[in-house]
């Protein structure tokens, strides 16, 4: 019997997906990061570059005769080669008045800046680095500041910053696999540990209320613990169960023979014969109750039993050897003969408890309904399967009723007279269907009744 | 000749002038469906094969040719643009600025070596050297010069000879004479002293290497100085009236460089004709009165071009090259 079970999300997507987002997240992180700081180390190398080649061009500016001279370096222009051949652009100013160079540079840059001023700036439709810085020459008579401005076009750059983008993202996106087979594994292992809680759970027996001992991950401690302590409480309410039953029998029957002791001492005391019929009524209906109280006890016992079978290696013919001799001194009282017919030994592997009680009330039916003075017959063999047979020599079962005596309070026509509740076949039925067998009823050819056990 | 239908037009002088070209020259059927517009610095003779050639790849293409020196060139592609398709030019440096300040079509397709272009706008298809070019008459029994050491020091000895038989380029007026003063005074101070002593003969100074060359043949003068070698070589068997000198203490290589205006009317065609023109060259097709080829380092000896790089807008500054004209008027105009 399995219930189904519910599910909201699954651990394993909400594990993998908060980590692969995670991963997702990082290697983005990781891509920008990269890129930026190459963005800026990129850049100070193009400025530096820029740096020196202005520096070197107001280097070369000088008053001569009270005019100013400025011999632009090869060298200035000759530093600013790059691979993808970049523009370059520059003026050269004198007190803010334009000398030579390119005329549309001025104008937009701050014209004294302190320093080195950089700006990136769109010149000519490219995008280009700017730097502006000034000297004080100072000749006999006055004094000049000279600016320079320079700029460079950013294509050389820009190539430099889409290799190391590509870059970047190939790291990034090794680092994401590498994360995302990680969290992968991680995920399998975690949930790993409960698939092996699971297995084991599952492989349990259906008795074994023991605790988990083997060691868990700290995380899965408290499950463990709340399973174990389920456990527990599942042991000691089938514990108590089966004390109830024991108890409840035994409670019933002794104030009902108490009853029953006193109604036959009256009885032989009660001289009027209409007062003695319904003494006799009454030590009757004792008798019935008391057989349907012990009758129903030992079903819920079995039923109890059956739900949870235990399964210990026993001997049948043992079993039957032991229950004929009990038996003996009722079916005496009857003038009946119990025969067993058996091999040496029969093993099986079952609850004695229980069998003992189905033959029981086999042998109970046979001596209760077949005639006085005859036999009954016990066989127990083992061919290919194990058959316990008890025949006797009576009238057999009512023939239309023969599929339905095994239902639950149901009693033959034939059982009117007799005391009995009509649980004894179900008893049986009941205790070889847990075993994984089955009951036929039969009507021997030559008279009597056969029930016959196939384990 | 497979190219029966190629018809090369060379218009009648004063139409020519008119414009103020140097010479001007249509190629191909004038009535075929594309125009290709070419300024260029360089003479017809040097560039017909070349453009026969292209003609002949391209029936349906009219090449117009016009011829100036490489200060107005660059001058007219600034002021109108649009009016060519290819600007080819001497002047490396004026060819780059054109190309820094954004007159240039970049035409990524085309591949040719990074150090024989720029920006892929620039492309280099020659490697010329300027030589110094001697009437053989006025050195008759003396030892030809090697070096301008060599040559200062022969025109010291004798100067009575070369007293107003000297030549070289006008640099205020021939872009690429200015770049060939410039690199020769950026490589050594042999130059202002090889001036000085021009100067002191009382130089001539011309506007293009074919003027001088004339004069050179007809003895007018007897040393003209940083010639284009490509001229001198074309001409030099006329008469066999001069001889070149490679100058063996330093070179200075030129490298003639191409590039389509940004504002061509016909971009597909001018760089079909460039990229034409870069494997022609490299394709060996070179006769003595052809341009010569593109060669990163002259066979064997340490002539290496002059780098194409923003470096060479040095001199295009105004106050350096103001600077650099008073100390070059200084040295050569003496009287
Ligand atoms: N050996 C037999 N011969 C004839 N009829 C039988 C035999 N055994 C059982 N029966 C019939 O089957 C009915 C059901 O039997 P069952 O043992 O279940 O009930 P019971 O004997 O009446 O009561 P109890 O619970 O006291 O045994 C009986 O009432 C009887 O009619
Ligand atoms: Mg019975």
């Amino acid at each position: 019997m399995t219930v189904k079970v519910a599910f909201s999300g699954s651990l394993r997507n909400r594990l993998v997906v908060t980590l692969i987002g995670g991963a997702a997240l990082l290697a983005l992180l990781l891509f920008f990061a990269v890129r930026s700081y190459a963005v800026q180390i990129a850049q100070s190398g193009q400025d530096s570059i820029l740096e020196a080649s202005v520096t070197s061009i107001l280097d070369a500016a000088a008053i001569r005769n009270g005019v100013i001279e400025l011999d632009l370096p090869y060298s200035a222009l000759s530093m600013l080669n790059t691979v993808a051949d970049d523009r370059v652009f520059y003026a050269i100013l004198e007190n803010g008045e334009f000398l030579s160079g390119y005329q549309d540079l001025v104008g937009q840059t701050d014209l004294m800046p302190s320093g080195f001023l950089f700006e990136t700036r769109q010149i000519r439709d490219s995008s280009a680095r700017v730097v502006s810085a000034n000297r004080l020459l100072i000749g006999a008579d006055r004094r000049i500041k000279v600016q320079v401005i320079l700029a460079q076009t950013q294509d050389a750059l820009s190539e430099t910053l889409s290799e190391i983008s590509r870059n970047a993202a190939l790291f990034g996106f090794c680092f994401f696999t590498l994360v995302a087979g990680l969290s992968f594994w991680a995920t399998k292992n975690t949930i790993g540990q409960l698939d092996k809680l699971t297995h084991s759970v599952t492989r349990r027996g259906p008795h074994d209320l023991r605790p988990f001992t083997k060691p868990v991950p700290r995380e899965m401690a408290p499950l463990v613990t709340s399973l174990n302590s389920l456990m527990m409480r599942l042991e000691q309410s089938f514990a108590q169960s089966e004390d109830f039953i024991a108890e409840a029998a035994h409670r019933v029957r002794t104030p009902l023979a108490t009853v029953r002791s006193y109604a036959e001492a009256t009885l032989q005391r009660v001289d009027k014969e209409e007062n003695r019929d319904a003494m006799r009524a009454m030590v009757k209906a004792i008798d019935e109750s008391s057989r349907a109280a012990g009758q129903l006890l030992d079903h819920a016992m079995i039923t109890f039993r059956a739900g949870h079978l235990e399964q210990h290696p026993l001997d049948l013919v043992e079993l039957a050897q032991d229950l004929v001799l009990r038996l003996t001194p009722i079916a005496d009282m009857k003038d009946l003969k119990l025969e067993l017919d058996s091999p040496q030994s029969v093993p099986f592997s079952g609850d004695s408890v229980l069998l003992q009680n189905a033959l029981r009330n086999l042998i109970d039916n046979a001596m209760k309904y077949g005639p006085t003075e005859s036999s009954v017959e016990i066989s127990i063999s083992h061919k290919e399967a194990v058959q316990i047979k008890v025949c006797d020599f009576g009238p057999g079962f009512p023939a239309h009723e023969i599929d339905t005596l095994t239902k639950r309070f149901q009693r033959g026509e034939n059982a009117k007279g007799t005391i009995g509740s009509g649980l004894g076949l179900t008893i049986a039925r009941d205790v070889i269907e847990a075993h994984g067998g089955e009951i036929q009823l039969s009507n021997r050819s030559g008279g009597g009744a056969c029930v016959t056990l196939s384990l | 000749m497979r190219y029966t239908l190629t018809l090369v037009l060379i218009l009648v002088f004063n139409s020519a002038a008119a414009e103020g070209w140097e010479d001007q020259a249509v190629f191909g059927s004038p009535d075929a469906e594309n125009t290709l517009s070419i300024i260029s610095s360089t003479d017809t003779a040097l560039f017909s094969p070349m453009l026969e050639a292209f003609i002949a790849e391209q029936p349906n293409v009219t090449v117009e040719y016009f011829v100036t020196g490489t200060s107005d060139l660059d001058r007219r592609v600034r002021k109108t643009p649009e009016a060519f398709d290819v600007a080819i030019s001497s002047a490396m440096d004026l060819q780059l600025k054109l190309a820094n300040d954004g007159h240039a079509l970049p035409l990524p397709n085309i591949l040719h070596p990074s150090w024989a272009q720029w920006r892929q706008s620039v492309f280099a298809f020659t490697s010329e050297p300027a030589v110094i070019a001697i009437n053989r008459s006025a050195f008759a029994g003396m030892e030809i010069p090697e070096s301008r050491q060599e040559l200062i020091e022969a025109m010291r000895a004798r100067p009575e000879v070369f007293r107003n038989r000297v030549g070289t380029y006008d640099v205020r007026q021939s872009g690429v004479g200015y770049l060939f003063a410039t690199q020769d005074a950026r490589a050594s101070e042999t130059f202002w002293r090889l001036m000085e002593v021009m100067g002191s003969l009382n130089a001539r100074l011309y506007c293009c290497s074919g003027d001088m060359i004339d004069d050179l043949t007809d003895g007018t003068i007897a040393v003209a100085y940083n010639v284009l070698g490509s001229y001198a070589q074309a001409r030099a068997d006329s008469g066999k009236a001069y001889t070149t000198i490679l100058p063996s203490d330093f070179p200075t290589t030129m490298m003639r460089t191409a590039l389509v205006s940004k504002a061509s009317t016909n971009p597909k065609r001018a760089e079909e004709f460039l990229q034409f023109i870069v494997t022609y060259q490299s394709n060996g097709h070179h006769t003595q009165k052809a341009l010569p080829p593109l060669a990163e380092r002259q066979n064997g000896t340490e002539r290496a071009n002059i780098a194409l790089e923003p470096a060479l807008m040095t001199f295009l500054d105004t106050l350096k090259r103001n600077k650099f004209l008073k100390e070059w008027q200084d040295a050569l105009i003496q009287n």
